[in-house]
């Protein structure tokens, strides 16, 4: 308590480095960061490949841009926004801005 | 088991010939190919007790002609008993399934294009310490696209024996058919990731992988191609609307021709057959009961091999994973997903084949979502009902031009009625018991191939033999209630005029029921026997009428103006719309979700809601004609 009083609540400052990858435009690539989900949600995505640390790049847009398909680790998969906005990516190819 | 002295080489192997294998695998493996490839129609279908996951057992012969239980398991990703698929084939690899042996052997089924993910559930497999063999399939997928594994480096990683087969083409199939016949040893302990998770599991494959020389094949070109049509923003929904047509118009203008013809046929042989026995209760009982029976399940048969035959297509070809990601913006709009779709739609033409379809659609709670609102669904057999009703009611004036009159627009309205309530009844089941936060839209997208002849004819064969033993029964047994109730209490050995039966009796009975709808006791007994099936209230209020249904439609249309008032009409027509008045159903959902739970739910929910709305219909209209 007097640890936060002092030094400010931590997690108020804590701004995240990556993005969602439902933020991603079709044709990027991003590599897995964290998955913020329920625990049999993120269990079924880490089978299907979506593990931190692995590189998933987004292949192409359902017609109504919703859901869209995601290739990871040579599996494509298709996944609605309400999911993909809970996957946090670190974007890979673009210059690094204000980091 | 008695001990056999081993005497040579060839004794050796009598005591450890195995008799049941479990085939393992994750979803799109080609698990079920192989399955059929060695088991062909060797197969019988059942249900692991107490929950809904079905399971096929199928029996090969080993070198020496000892028979062999392979146990098809349900797919799964990995060994964490988490969801009910996962948990089945848990109980039955650890022997906790009561009813079905513990597996002596496993065959692991992987992809070959997709090692690295798939290799983490062979960690999980292995680990449990029976002789396994690690199939790699889709070999031919493999090369193609310039993929490669060492299957000897990987034998040696994993400490089994690995097979790099193509079940599709029946490449190195041989090798687990010798699997079958000569027991391998126990595999060696693996060194496997100390903590168990998935990420760790995960990294554990890659680096199997990569001792195995795994090199990944690239991705299919004719599936790039392919979806950036069927997935284009404009070509996509054209596609799939036109796909849906086919699908609909084959079950419409295919299939239920098909079905009336095997009708008037199973009719004309039936009374042939009648024509042989002697007048009275004897041929009452095997022409009405019996015959009528095996007819009234038979009729089904076309439209069901019909839709699964177009369903399997999709499938196979990976269509339908695409089909779901385009219809499913829309679907969830009533909180259902994609795959959803197919199943309500071939509902418009039976609800039955649209039930056993359900069985695409992963997520239990999704699954069962469908399965209760297909029924409202307009139907084929309410056609001739409603038919009927406007005809006799409503004067056929032109609304629209010549193109649509007030009876077709009537009819439309029907159809309206039950998709409504479809959506609605949906909606509350979504946000309510089956709510499902723990199950979105995340579906694999698997590349397209060509659907081959012989799994299409096993899947036909399969949910046709499914259908006719499992829900024939029933239905066979209801029409011999039926036939009984309609043909006591006998007099000197003649069956009852029908307003002395038993069925009469109950209509009377009920007749205070139903009274507040504006129905009278002769409409109760065509409520009654038409829970054998809609269109059976024609042939009923026919005969208590005294007039052939059939050829003289204009008369019962007049006793029928006589009976009902218009307000009772329109009652009867939303009582039709959303009561659940179809004994097939009935026992194709018990068949589906293996209980009587949920068709006893249903059948409650449906007559409520169709009570209620023709209640309200009723006075509605009276008041407004008043």
């Amino acid at each position: 308590m007097i640890f936060n009083f002092i030094f400010g609540r931590h997690k108020h400052h804590h701004v995240r480095s990556g993005c969602a990858l439902a933020d991603l435009n079709v044709g990027d690539r991003a590599v897995v960061e964290e998955l913020e989900l329920a625990e049999p949600v993120a269990e079924h995505l880490m089978n299907l490949g979506f593990v931190p640390g692995l590189e998933v790049s987004v292949a192409r847009s359902g017609p109504g841009g919703d859901p869209r398909i995601y290739r990871v680790d040579g599996t494509e998969v298709a996944i609605r926004r309400d999911v993909s906005r809970h996957i946090h990516v670190q974007m890979l190819g673009v210059p690094a801005f204000g980091d | 088991m008695t001990c056999h002295p081993v005497v040579g080489a060839q004794e050796e192997r009598v005591g450890t010939s195995y008799r049941a294998v479990a085939v393992v695998g994750p979803p799109n493996s080609g698990k079920t190919t192989l399955f059929n490839r060695l088991t062909r129609l060797r197969q019988k279908v059942g249900n692991f007790p107490g929950v809904t996951v079905e399971h096929h057992t199928g029996y090969v012969r080993d070198a020496e002609g000892n028979e062999i239980a392979l146990i098809d398991l349900p797919g799964v990703y990995s060994l964490t008993p988490k969801s009910e698929d996962e948990k089945v084939a848990v109980d039955v690899l650890t022997g906790e399934m009561p009813g079905t042996p513990r597996p002596d052997a496993v065959i692991l089924v992987l992809n070959s294009t997709n090692l690295n993910s798939h290799l983490v559930l062979a960690g999980r497999v292995i680990a449990l310490g029976l002789p396994t063999l690690v199939v790699l399939n889709m070999a031919d997928e493999l090369h193609n696209q310039d993929g490669h594994v060492d299957v000897l480096a990987l034998a040696r990683q994993l400490g089994t024996p690995v097979a790099l087969v193509s079940a599709t083409t029946g490449e190195g199939v041989p090798a687990v058919t010798n699997f079958l016949s000569s027991a391998a040893p126990q595999p060696d302990p693996l060194e496997l990731p100390v903590v168990g998770n998935t990420k760790s599991y995960r990294e554990w494959a890659v680096r199997v992988g990569a001792r195995a020389k795994y090199r990944r094949p690239a991705a299919p070109v004719w599936t790039q191609r392919l979806d950036s049509i069927l997935l284009h923003r404009r070509w996509g929904p054209i596609v799939f609307g036109l796909v849906v047509i086919g699908v609909f118009q084959s079950i419409f203008a295919v299939g239920q021709p098909l079905s009336n013809l095997l009708q008037s046929f199973l009719n004309t042989t039936g009374a042939r057959l009648g024509s042989y026995l002697p007048e009275g209760l004897v041929r009452s009982l095997v022409i009405n009961g019996v015959w009528k029976g095996t007819g009234s399940v038979l009729v089904f048969l076309p439209q069901i091999l019909l839709l699964f035959l177009m369903i399997g297509i999709l499938e196979d070809s990976g269509y339908l994973s695409r089909a779901a990601v385009i219809a499913d913006r829309t679907m969830s709009r009533a909180g259902l997903n994609g795959k959803s779709f197919i199943p309500l739609l071939s509902a418009y033409a039976c609800a039955v084949p649209a039930i056993m379809a359900t069985r695409t659609i992963e997520s239990k709670r999704d699954r069962i979502a469908t399965i209760l609102v297909a029924p409202f669904m307009t139907c084929s057999a309410r056609l001739p009902v409603y038919t009927m009703v406007i005809a006799a009611f409503l004067p056929n004036r032109p609304v629209l031009g010549p193109l649509l009159g007030t009876r077709a627009l009537a009819m439309l309205g029907l159809y309206v009625l039950g998709f409504m309530m479809a959506v609605i009844t949906a909606r509350v089941l979504k946000s309510t018991i089956l709510k499902s936060k723990d199950a979105p839209f995340i579906l694999e997208m698997p590349p397209y191939r060509w659907p081959t002849p012989s799994s299409l004819a096993l899947r036909l064969v399969d949910r046709g033999k499914a259908f006719l033993y499992r829900a024939g029964t029933v239905i066979m047994l209801v029409t011999l209630l039926l036939w009984a109730a309609t043909n006591f209490p006998m007099h000197h050995w003649q069956p009852p005029a029908v307003q002395d039966s038993v069925v009469a009796k109950v209509g009377h009975a009920i007749e205070p029921a139903i009274r507040p709808l504006g129905f009278d006791w002769k409409i109760g007994v065509g409520l009654l026997t038409s829970i054998a099936a809609r269109e059976v209230i024609i042939a009923t209020l026919g005969t208590l009428h005294g007039v052939d249904a059939d050829s003289h439609a204009s008369d019962l249309q007049a006793a029928l103006r006589h009976e009902l008032t218009p307000a009772g009409a329109v009652a009867l027509l939303v009582f039709f719309a959303f009561a659940m008045q179809c004994m097939s159903t009935i026992a194709v959902v018990r068949r589906e979700t293996n209980g009587w739970k949920w068709p006893a739910i249903q059948f409650s929910y449906m007559t409520v809601v169709a009570y209620i709305s023709a209640f309200a219909a009723y006075n509605i209209v009276n008041h407004f004609l008043r």
